[in-house]
């Protein structure tokens, strides 16, 4: 068995071995200590005996002793222990771990998952802290993703867990409600990590790709847990059916690709398939919710062989239904988009006109409403959308995207100077 | 006699391998594979899609229960299957051995045929 499985074996164990340890001594340094230290070893002896026919068992089995060995040696040092740890430590120490039931891991990864999305931190914290605890990115890696110094997402990622500490998220299996708020507050973190790779705010192609594969784990990892969650199979659906075009998403250069310019044939069968068949899975529920509606609608895009087949109609459908589960401004920006196919850039501008003030400060807005007035030969005031969107651009790839479309308004400014000229 | 080869392996594991590994993998494979398709011993050949596009159907009961997800969760999965056709354990073995130097790691589990029908019928 090479090192190369034997670090993907670890890497797969790592949430439910860090969960049960989290559980087991209720404190997240401890549990990632007792994680790394059983690591350690499993990378001695696992190349010459072979894996366990459980790693994770065995993980947190490991785990488990060299934490309380290391209590142990602490409760002699100190002159006089804390009650509670003790008489934690005795619990910790009467159970066996041989056979750990499938239940009892759920909750404890939904609660490890839960912990890094507690409401009380703001969600870059809320993401640092889920790659860091759940996926076991080193900081090094997260800094890098987030084109953020090392020392800084150290210092980020500490204020988070003190924060946790504080905040005593409670142990006891969860009833029926307090699971689903927690599976739902988990879902937006995952989704979250996958914009931050998405979104391409920053950090290289390859890292930002990383992050999106990352939330696919994660989102897979959660719909194990969880298989008849219609919302959850939307979301891994969601992911997948995004990801699937990420190979056509930016050219050579880095800049963006839109998508009715992209390479459909760079597009990843697999992941499409994958998520058509989860939508399927989901939609037998009949509980729509977002994340399969925005799946329905990224599945209608991947199913279209050229731009031109693309179903509009169904499109502005499904945003209709998005706005009805989740009225924002950009759910009705996009569907503008999609109003303008179907009915004109006239329709979708007035659409659109009363979502100024609420999406002034939004890149996004200023470069739809600007390809609006291009169609319907409005170019001056086309021009000072762009510029507006080109001050608004998050990204190099965003910004050199529109300056593009202001070349192509002066190029069509110029052809028409010269028709008038010649006339 | 005809065998069928089970791939069992850990999809967290096999999930996890990037395009450029899952290429190298299925590019190894395909070296192996290639002569014994040629010769008529090896295929179908099928790989899964990851057991959370699973769907069940329990038929105990009447009407029968569809549940999501696979029908056992274990330790590794089935990822995939070949048909294999051998004269006898060992030569299928050595099949299994073959593709599995190439593609390390999980387990075949090995289980000749007792009825096979093809598309086309018979067979």
């Amino acid at each position: 068995m090479d090192v190369g499985d034997i670090d993907r074996l670890l890497m797969a164990a790592r949430p439910q071995a860090v969960a049960a340890l989290l559980r087991n001594f209720r404190d997240l340094d401890t549990a990632e200590e007792a994680f790394q230290e059983a690591c350690l070893r499993a990378l001695k002896t696992w190349p010459g005996n072979g894996p366990p026919r459980d790693p994770a068992a065995w993980l947190i089995f490991v785990g488990r002793n060299v934490a309380l060995d290391a209590l142990r040696r602490k409760r002699r040092e100190d002159v006089l222990p804390s009650e509670d740890l003790l008489s934690n430590l005795d619990d910790a120490e009467g159970e066996i771990v041989q056979h750990l039931d499938a239940a009892h891991y759920r909750d404890d990864i939904l609660r490890l998952l839960f912990v890094c999305c507690d409401p009380v931190l703001p969600s870059n914290q809320q993401i640092a802290l889920a790659l860091r605890i759940v996926s076991g990115l080193s900081v090094k890696e997260i800094a890098r993703a987030f084109l953020v110094g090392e020392a800084a997402m150290e210092q980020r990622i500490t204020r988070a867990k003190r924060k946790i500490a504080e905040s005593q998220v409670p142990f006891e299996a969860p009833g029926a409600v307090e699971r689903a708020e927690r599976l739902a507050a988990v879902a937006t973190v995952i989704y979250l990590i996958f914009n931050e790779g998405y979104s391409a705010s920053g950090g290289t192609a390859h890292v930002r790709a990383s992050l999106c594969e990352e939330a696919i784990r994660l989102a897979r990892l959660l719909l194990r847990l969880f298989p008849s969650e219609p919302e959850i199979m939307g979301l891994t659906a969601l992911l997948l059916l995004q990801h699937a075009r990420q190979a056509a998403r930016l050219d050579t250069s880095g800049a963006i690709v839109v998508l009715e310019d992209q390479d459909r044939s760079l597009w990843n069968a697999a992941m499409i398939a994958e998520g058509l068949t989860l939508i399927d899975k989901a939609m037998r529920h009949r509980r729509p919710g977002v994340y399969q509606v925005q799946a329905a609608i990224a599945a209608l895009h991947a199913q279209a062989k050229r731009p031109e087949d693309t179903d509009w109609a169904q499109i502005d459908r499904l945003y209709e239904a998005l706005e009805r589960l989740q009225p924002s401004p950009v759910v009705t920006l996009n569907r503008a988009v999609a109003v303008g196919k179907t009915q004109g850039p006239a329709a979708a501008l007035a659409m659109i006109e009363p979502l100024a003030a609420q999406l002034s400060g939004y890149f996004y807005f200023h470069g739809v409403k600007g390809a609006f007035l291009m169609q319907l030969g409005r170019d001056a005031e086309a021009r000072v959308a762009f510029d507006q969107a080109i001050t608004r651009a998050n990204t190099a790839a965003e910004a050199s995207h529109i300056r593009a479309q202001i070349d192509r308004l002066i190029k069509d400014s110029e052809r028409g100077g010269i028709a008038t000229a010649r006339s | 006699m005809q065998y069928a080869i089970l791939c069992y392996h850990s999809e967290d594991v096999v999930c996890s391998w990037s395009k450029e590994e899952d290429d190298a993998v299925m590019a190894k494979l395909q070296v192996v594979q290639e002569p014994l398709v040629k010769a008529g011993k090896l295929g179908p050949i099928a790989r899964l899609m990851p057991t959370t596009a699973a769907t069940t159907l329990r038929k105990a009961t009447d009407p029968p229960l569809v549940i999501d997800g696979p029908f056992a969760e274990t330790k590794e999965q089935l990822l995939g299957f070949y048909i294999a056709e051998a004269q006898s354990l060992d030569e299928v073995l050595q099949i299994a051995r073959d593709l599995g130097r190439a593609n390390p790691g999980g387990s075949y589990e090995i289980r000749p045929i007792a009825y096979f029908q093809s598309k086309s019928g018979g067979g």
